[in-house]
């Protein structure tokens, strides 16, 4: 999943600062999953940002709302009628679901209330950790389902580095080496012949904009 | 000859080689530059130039290598891949080579966070092992990375460094193994002071008859004091400093410390030169550079051979 978290409360109120009405806007997926912005999240930030304005001039209209994904237009067009009466929107999602939120209403200024952070799992609840950079050009075949372009602080791609503290990384005693354990779980399947071959530059693929049009549906974009 | 250096003659002809280091100053001090490079004259075949070192910003590699060589030093120019994607990289390589730079190091470096610009996106395009091998390419194809064909190649000598003693231990042979597949021709050791995991290390490489395809140079680096040991010991990444060595700088005066360090080094030294499967040994004296006369005098590495 997308992991996200929420920006400090003074950026928050900064960014909409001047604004009437405002309409919070949570996503029930990613962002729901990791405690951050789902509906739970939207109405404790309102209730925050009612709260902060208790006892200034500034009174602004908190409105809520919350859609399945905000990076699907069919669940957008849920809030269509909503959005016309608010002067701004803020974005609980990821950066892409803000981005299509945006999309979706030009005419009104969208906010992010999340700093989108990682594509990670769920090591328990509230703990989450980085997995994928999306790099376009998966490899965990050769290394044992372990990432070295985001486990590994330098991508390496013909690791270990010399930094590794025994089992750690060099940058952190806490971040275990990507590349120890990549060995350690080859060995264990008695695969360490992948990584004794040179391994080649990597393709970023993750360089421009990327679009994915699966086979049978090319003629809907081109019709689009 | 490969690339006709200093170092690779040295290293062809059988003689024990003796390397230094040299960081490159904070900002474009070239009086400081000279100052520190004097020392080393006459005392090293070959002078590292450090590339950005411990993530900190200097004067670019190059153009303290080309200092260096107006200094009347041979550089070793380094290159990490922290900082430059493919492009920068092997442009970098055309015009060190082009100004006379014919030996060069090639390094993953240290992650930015260690450094003084920590929220700097680091690059890592590509790896240590990609870049050794981009070098050979280079020089032995004439090709850039992409297959391209290079207008006149760069001949470099080519270095990378080694950690004998990071985990997996096991793993560390192989991973020379693959650096030398790559295409290195010398290795630069990490600073060793745990004696048993070096020959222990050293004697895997000449079992596998890699120390026939490689020359490996050592890294000695004396201790200063016992400060210095400790902060080895528990802060540089991938350092091994054995309790020996700091209960031997404990066992002396203060003032003897800095003695006791140089002395401990003309030991590895001796032994290097004894030891089958190393060619040479790489002295990292860091901010130390005037003491290098001293230690090289000592080790008894002069007069370096001439050839
Ligand atoms: S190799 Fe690339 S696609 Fe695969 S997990 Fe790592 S970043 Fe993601
Ligand atoms: S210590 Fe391991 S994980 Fe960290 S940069 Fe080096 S190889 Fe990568």
């Amino acid at each position: 999943m997308i992991v996200a978290e929420r920006k400090p409360f003074d950026e928050i109120k900064e960014l909409i600062k001047g604004y009437k009405k405002v309409l919070t806007v949570g996503c029930g997926t990613c962002v729901a999953v990791c405690l951050t912005g789902g509906e739970k999240e939207v109405g404790v930030l309102n209730a925050e940002l009612k709260l902060s304005q208790q006892a200034s001039a500034e009174q602004t209209i908190f409105g809520e709302a919350t859609v399945q994904r905000q990076c699907d237009m069919e669940f957008l067009a849920e809030i269509d009628d909503m959005v016309k009466d608010y002067d701004a929107l803020l974005s609980m999602a990821c950066g892409a679901g803000i981005q299509f939120l945006a999309e979706r209403f030009p005419e009104i200024p969208v906010f992010p209330a999340v700093n989108t952070t990682f594509i990670g799992v769920n090591k328990d609840v509230g703990w989450y950790e980085e997995r994928c950079k999306a790099c376009g050009n998966c490899v965990l075949g050769m290394t044992a389902g372990i990432c070295p372009v985001t486990m590994c602080a330098k991508s390496l791609f013909n690791g270990p580095c010399g930094g590794t503290n025994q089992e750690s990384c060099e940058i952190n005693k806490d971040q275990p080496c990507a590349w120890f354990m990549i060995y350690e779980r080859l060995a264990l399947q008695g695969r360490l012949d992948n990584i004794i071959e040179f391994c080649p530059p990597n393709d970023w693929r993750n360089q421009k904009p990327q679009t994915l049009i699966q086979p049978g549906y090319e003629e809907r974009k081109t019709s689009a | 000859m490969k690339s006709g250096s200093t170092l690779e003659k040295i290293l062809e002809a059988g003689h024990f080689a003796f390397t230094g280091e040299l960081g490159p100053p904070r900002g474009a001090n070239i009086e400081a530059l000279k100052k520190k490079a004097q020392p080393l004259k006459g005392m090293v075949d070959s002078v590292n130039i450090t590339d950005n070192q411990t993530a900190v910003v200097r004067m670019s590699s190059w153009a303290a290598s080309l200092f260096a060589m107006t200094e009347g030093l041979e550089p070793n120019y380094q290159m990490v891949c922290r900082d430059r994607n493919r492009l920068a990289m092997q442009a970098d390589i055309l015009g060190a080579y082009a100004h006379g730079i014919r030996n060069m190091l090639c390094l993953s470096g240290d992650h930015q966070q260690f450094g003084d610009h920590p929220q700097s996106k680091g690059v890592f395009d590509i790896d240590s092992m990609q870049l050794i091998q981009m070098v050979k390419n280079m020089r032995d194809e004439g090709q850039f990375l992409n297959g391209q064909e290079i207008d006149e190649p760069p001949k470099l000598f080519i270095g990378a460094a080694a950690n004998p003693f990071a985990e997996p231990f096991e793993w560390r042979i192989y991973r020379l193994a693959k650096k030398i597949q790559a295409g290195a021709d010398f290795i630069q050791t990490q600073c060793i002071y745990n004696m048993e995991k070096m020959r222990e290390w050293v004697k895997r490489a000449n079992d596998m008859g890699l120390t026939e395809k490689v020359y490996i140079l050592a890294g000695v680096t004396p201790m200063k004091s016992l400060g210095m040991a400790r902060y080895m010991k528990a802060k540089v990444p991938g350092m091994d400093v054995p309790d020996y060595v700091i209960d031997r700088l404990k066992g002396v005066d203060k003032k003897k410390q800095a003695d006791e360090g140089i002395q401990m080094a003309c030991e590895q030294i001796a032994e290097f030169k004894e030891m089958k499967g190393v060619a040479g040994v790489h002295l990292m004296a860091i901010e130390w550079e005037h003491r290098v006369p001293e230690i090289a005098e000592r080790a008894g590495m002069l007069p370096r051979p001439e050839v």
